[in-house]
């Protein structure tokens, strides 16, 4: 009885790949505003904070045509970076880039607590230990940071799996390249006779669901048992 | 060897600490809240003086006049803090192994298993810190220091946060290192006893100045 056909194990695919390679690249970016946003004080943070937490709060369409507006193919930045080989529209490029700037919210909150809730005085012991600020953010910083970057990016893929609204509206649903497990239910609860192929979906989509979960949870308690000496 | 001149402001608190270090284990002695670990920390490069110079061995490393303010990092000066403040993700061995990849060095076998008899604590290489007694923490944590080859170390209340058992467990560990590795060092603390055993000179703080300086007969 579960058999799935070749489009939507395409589908499944798809999914995987755009919120591996979403979280995947989302991930140095995060990790560098959190480390900005927690650390630093300049002019204009509030604003800068806001711009991140955007997608956090408005409709997810919105976010998607803002997203065609600048990488369109006509759009803003979209021209150019076509011109140097970069496509985002209609591109399972684009709904990784949807993907991402939906899920940098969550990305950016998880790690910065986590950075903020660092002990700075292990940094000075790095410093006297001849570490200067590089290596300090390496080899004490970044590791006594881990449960929160990995707590991030489940949270990150877990999004990019679940998005919606923002990928739909700027690259489409167009299956083997923008449709993605989301898209695939929606299309199938459309059309008469796919319930039980939406059902598929829906099942494999809880079960990756939980496979993440259950898989941070590990990597969490890991990370945190070493952050914490033991 | 070790020449300081410090002027800072903490709020309502203002440290004028000046003094001269010589070979040995020099204690800052004063009660607590005296200013005793803002001028090491100075000396470290933790904490930044509003005014005045650090000499060691003649290098300038800090001086407001000229400018002259060296980064921690590469001051090599060696620090134990009163808590440890081993890294929690890293082993012992990591632990102790961590000023020598900061420096770019190769394994000094040698040294490390000088150091690591000295301490006792050549047992303990494959644990983590949160599994050991705060008398190891508090060896391990000299070992650290000691295997980055400072020039100067700093120690601060090293021994504060031991129940008296542990203290005397560890003294002698201290003792050992003063009389068997020829490093100039400043042991701060507010206990009679601890100075009385360790230090060759005295240089007694209170509220933020230094009062005297003398040999251990003055406290």
């Amino acid at each position: 009885m579960f058999e799935l056909s070749a489009e939507e194990w395409t589908a499944v695919a798809l999914s995987l790949r755009v919120a591996a390679v979403s979280t995947a690249v989302a991930l140095p970016f995060g990790i560098a505003i959190a480390w900005v946003l927690a650390r630093k004080d300049f002019p204009g943070k509030a604003l800068v904070n806001a711009f991140i937490y955007l997608p956090l709060v408005l409709p997810p369409v919105v976010t998607g045509y803002l997203l065609l507006l600048a990488f369109g193919r006509k759009g803003l930045f979209g021209e150019a970076l076509a011109s140097i080989g970069i496509v985002f529209s209609f591109r399972w490029t684009g709904a990784a880039l949807a993907c991402g700037v939906m899920a940098f919210p969550l990305l950016v909150g998880a790690i910065r607590i986590s950075i903020e809730a660092v002990d700075r005085r292990f940094e000075d012991a790095a410093a006297t230990l001849g570490a200067n600020r590089t290596w300090t953010f390496l080899t004490v910083t970044l590791p006594l940071t881990l449960p929160g970057i990995i707590a991030g990016a489940v949270l990150a893929f877990a999004r990019a799996l679940g998005e919606f609204g923002a990928t739909i509206t700027f690259v489409s649903n167009i299956p083997g390249e923008t449709q993605t497990i989301s898209a695939a239910i929606y299309t199938l609860t459309q059309v008469p006779g796919g319930d039980l192929k939406a059902l598929h979906l829906v099942i494999i989509a809880i079960l990756i669901s939980l496979v993440a979960l259950v898989a941070s949870e590990w990597f969490g308690r890991r990370a945190g048992a070493r952050v914490h000496g033991i | 060897m070790l020449a300081i001149d410090l002027n800072k402001k903490l709020g309502d608190f203002s440290l004028d600490a000046k003094f001269e270090g010589t070979s040995g284990v020099t204690a800052l002695f004063g009660p607590s809240g005296s200013g005793k670990t803002s001028i090491i920390g100075m000396v470290a490069g933790l904490m930044r003086p509003d005014s005045g110079s650090i000499t060691i061995n003649g290098e300038v490393i800090f001086d407001s006049a000229t400018g002259v303010d060296e980064p921690a990092y590469k001051r090599r000066i060696g620090y134990v803090f009163q808590d440890g403040r081993l890294f929690p993700h890293l082993s012992i061995a990591h632990n102790l192994d961590y000023g020598r990849w900061m420096s770019g060095a190769g394994r000094d076998e040698a040294q490390f298993r000088r150091v690591t008899t000295l301490l006792d604590i050549a047992h303990l290489l494959r644990r983590r810190p949160g599994a050991l007694s705060g008398g190891e923490r508090q060896r391990v944590a000299l070992g650290r220091a000691l295997l980055m080859k400072p020039r100067l170390l700093l120690l601060d209340e090293p021994l504060a946060s031991l129940d008296a058992a542990r203290k005397r467990e560890i003294m002698p560990y201290f003792v050992r290192l003063r009389d068997e590795i020829k490093l100039p060092m400043i042991y701060v603390s507010h206990d009679v006893h601890e100075v009385k055993q360790l230090a060759n000179r005295v240089v007694m703080i209170d509220a933020g100045r230094v009062v005297t300086i003398g040999n251990v007969d003055l406290i």
